[in-house]
């Protein structure tokens, strides 16, 4: 495998303070109603974190909640062995609440659809909004981040890869570029 | 995204636990967990069978396993046919193979079978592409009713490795006593049958379980009970002398749990004659997680046919070449 070129787009100051910043612009849209709902897998530790900030810094406590997507894949009978899947725990009534979406990376959109199909499920919330920490372009649906951390260009073939503390041990987000010649 | 994926180690088809590997019961139980979720939902149904069409194919008159399958079936979004064989008569091989070339020619992809003869369900699974799921099958395996007997244990034990389980009442007889066998040894788990002699198998040694002729030894040994129904018909057949001197011998009652020396978890795969092979106050009392089976049952099977639905197409394509 010839080494593909990487490169570190930010490091863990940098995806703190764009979650701080983050923080503040959900902040801005008030606390009334508020539920925060990451996606499995690393949505779930980037929402915790957000709500952290959001209490310390903005004094909005906000239950967090966490989605796993898998049942509602649109590629699920495309992909061989089932993935497993993990739990979904939405912990307040969502009719009515403002919820706020987190995820790692927004790429083609499909994770958001099938996250909005889900909570669909769960009943009919007064707003649905998206924070993603990193918006890489290449969208195959029409939907946006309405809160964005960073946002970078990155090839169809790139990895963008996001390191959370609890899962991956430290904070990270890099850009590796699929070499040409493959 | 990253995303962890893994061999449910289950083939085209769930037939019996018998040649499923212990760590491919943990997959289907760990699997049931989320699904559970899913049930206590204000929208109890998830797209991920979407267009899938099962058919439930019951030769025996069944309630619970047919509503069970139904609800998992219908909360994974498929779309379903019930198949109630009429009268009673014994669907000999031949009828069988005519059914399932019927399916087939259908375009279905599951198929739920029950049947009064042993075996029916690999018969079945040897000649269709689809997939198969054993939902009892004479005195053979009822694969699914020891998975949820299962995942109840583990969620009132925090495991199964290392209980004793004692399966009470009709052994020789039984499919869930065999299916919940093989289940448990494989989970690490000690098992017991206890029951008359003439309703349990001879060499049942021989499989590792310990026998019991006392419902008082199996108490004080045991963590849990399994108690099977007695299935009445077979008491016309000279198995037992009466119902009231079963029950007398072998009925699970408060005052016996109460000499034991650990609280006993009591489960039950319905459908339950009170009074006789347990009474009511165990059956609706604080030991006993009868609902919880029932509860559970949804979940298991919901996660045997979505790992099935993500099954093994290779194989599914050798049955299709099998057939010509």
């Amino acid at each position: 495998m010839t080494p593909d070129d990487t490169q570190q787009v930010l490091d863990a100051r940098g995806v703190d303070d764009a979650l701080v910043t983050l923080a503040t612009e959900i902040a801005d849209g008030g606390a009334e109603g508020l539920l925060l709902v990451g996606i499995r897998r690393r949505g779930v530790q980037l929402a915790a974190r957000l709500a952290e900030i959001l209490e310390r810094t903005h004094g909005i406590e906000t239950p967090t909640g966490s989605l796993d997507i898998t049942l509602y894949r649109d590629d699920l009978h495309q992909i061989g062995p089932m993935p497993v899947i993990g739990m979904t725990e939405i912990p307040t009534e969502i009719t009515g609440a403002r919820v706020v979406i987190v995820d790692d990376v927004l790429f083609t959109g499909r994770t958001i659809r099938a996250a909005l199909q889900e909570l669909a499920d769960f009943g009919r919330p007064r707003k649905i909004e998206l924070c993603v920490l990193v918006d890489r372009g290449g969208r195959e649906l029409p939907i946006q981040a309405d809160y964005v951390g960073i946002k970078i260009e990155a090839g169809e073939r790139d990895l963008v890869e996001v390191r959370v503390p609890e899962l991956d041990g430290d904070s990270s987000v890099t850009l590796v570029s699929a070499t040409e010649a493959k | 995204m990253s995303e962890k994926r893994k061999e449910s180690g289950l083939g085209k088809d769930l037939v019996g636990l018998e040649n499923v590997s212990g760590e491919t019961i943990q997959a289907i139980l760990d699997t049931a967990e989320p699904f559970k979720e899913i049930s206590e939902r204000a929208i109890k149904k998830v797209p991920v069978l979407r267009g899938k069409t099962i058919v439930n194919l019951f030769f025996e008159p069944s309630t619970r396993t047919r509503i069970s399958f139904e609800f998992a079936e219908k909360r994974l979004g498929a779309d379903t046919v019930n198949v109630a064989a009429s009268g009673s008569s014994v669907v000999k091989g031949e009828t069988l193979v005519d059914t399932a070339r019927n399916l087939e020619a259908m375009r279905i992809d599951m198929v739920v079978i029950r049947h009064g003869s042993s075996g029916a369900a690999q018969f079945l699974a040897d000649r269709i592409p689809s997939n198969v799921i054993n939902g009892g099958d004479g005195q053979h395996e009822h694969p699914t009713q020891a998975l949820l007997d299962m995942l109840t244990l583990r969620d009132s034990f925090g495991r199964i490795e290392g209980l004793k389980v004692c399966i009470v009442g009709d052994i020789v007889h039984s499919r869930v006593a065999r299916s919940n066998i093989y289940g448990l040894q494989k989970s690490g788990a000690e098992v017991a049958v206890c029951g008359p002699r003439s309703l349990i198998p001879t060499r049942i040694e021989e499989m590792g379980v310990q026998v019991f002729t006392h419902i008082e030894d199996a108490i004080q040994w045991a963590d849990s009970l399994n108690v099977l129904r007695l299935q009445l018909e077979r008491m016309n057949a000279g198995f037992i002398p009466s119902l009231r001197e079963y029950n007398r011998v072998y009925g699970v009652t408060q005052e016996r749990l109460d000499k034991a020396p650990r609280e006993i978890v009591v489960l039950h795969p319905g459908p339950m004659n009170r009074g006789v092979e347990i009474d009511s106050t165990v059956a609706d009392g604080p030991q006993s997680v009868i609902l919880s089976q029932v509860t559970n049952g949804v979940a298991v099977r919901m996660a045997v046919l979505y790992l099935l639905a993500g099954g093994a197409p290779e194989r599914a394509e050798e049955a299709k070449k099998g057939e010509e």
